[in-house]
């Protein structure tokens, strides 16, 4: 799946596009950036609802290629530029955290781990 | 060491939204290097929970990266109130982060344990009322 495929299955907007082409191999859905960095994922999308900066940071961190924002949040332009700089692309979905990762995971997207 | 990289880095209290800059010029400053993609993950995210501690529980502070060709030290140092029970601390989910971090994120009580998980070495030394130094040591398999 790429950048591309997550924006489609989730109806998405594009709110800053980085590499629309950039493999992804799992995802994490959560709002507790800790968790997030817990566990180290290859090429991961990350789904949250907590919007500010700290998200993009995390991304960045782990070198996650995408982040979706749920149940059509909007992040401000200083969350927007701070993507654009690291090359990561943001998007909304309408969608809720809940539907959303369902979403991907039955069209073949997997946490990563086994639990 | 004198092959050694030195970098430097003062951490501000006041802004939580700037909390992972100096994270993120560290790992900017790897990647130019050639260092491995894992080395460099390892060493942001250990860096980035300590970075946000130091905003969360010590106003800032200071951060000292020295990069070796095997391995990468940080120092990380405040002089905030430092930590009362250290084995507490690095429980997962402990926290004594206030609820407003929890809106933010952060709070769940995984810093110090993330910080470990991802270094080869991790030290605190820590005065109540003084501060606290985090030492980190990340190993670099080539």
């Amino acid at each position: 799946m790429v950048v591309r495929d997550i924006l489609e299955i989730l109806e998405g907007e594009i709110i800053c596009e980085g590499d629309l082409d950039q493999e992804i191999k799992t995802a994490c859905g959560s709002d507790m950036m800790s968790d997030v960095l817990a566990f180290v994922k290859d090429q991961s999308v990350l789904l949250t609802g907590l919007v500010n900066p700290q998200v993009v940071r995390t991304a960045e961190m782990m070198d996650m290629a995408c982040i979706v924002f749920v149940r059509g949040k909007v992040p401000d332009d200083s969350i927007i530029r701070l993507a654009e700089s690291r090359d990561i692309t943001l998007m909304k979905t309408r969608y809720r955290m809940f539907t959303a990762c369902g979403l991907l995971y039955s069209n073949g997207l997997s946490g990563g781990t086994k639990v | 060491m004198s092959n050694a990289i030195h970098l430097h880095y003062e951490v501000s209290g006041e802004d939580f939204t700037r909390a992972g800059e100096a994270s993120g010029l560290v790992k900017k400053t790897l990647k130019k290097l050639g260092y491995n993609s894992d080395a460099i993950r390892r060493v942001a995210i250990a860096m980035y929970e300590a970075e946000i501690n130091m905003v969360i529980h010590a106003e800032g502070g200071y951060c000292d990266v020295d990069i070796y060709p095997d391995r990468v030290e940080i120092l990380l140092a405040d002089k905030g109130p430092g930590i009362p029970d250290v084995e507490k601390a690095m429980q997962e989910g402990y926290s004594t982060a206030p609820d407003n971090v929890r809106t933010l994120g952060f709070g769940a009580g995984m810093g110090l344990p993330n910080i470990k998980k991802y270094t080869d070495d991790m030290r605190i030394e820590t005065t109540l009322g003084v501060g606290t130094n985090v030492y980190l040591t990340v190993i670099v398999n080539s």
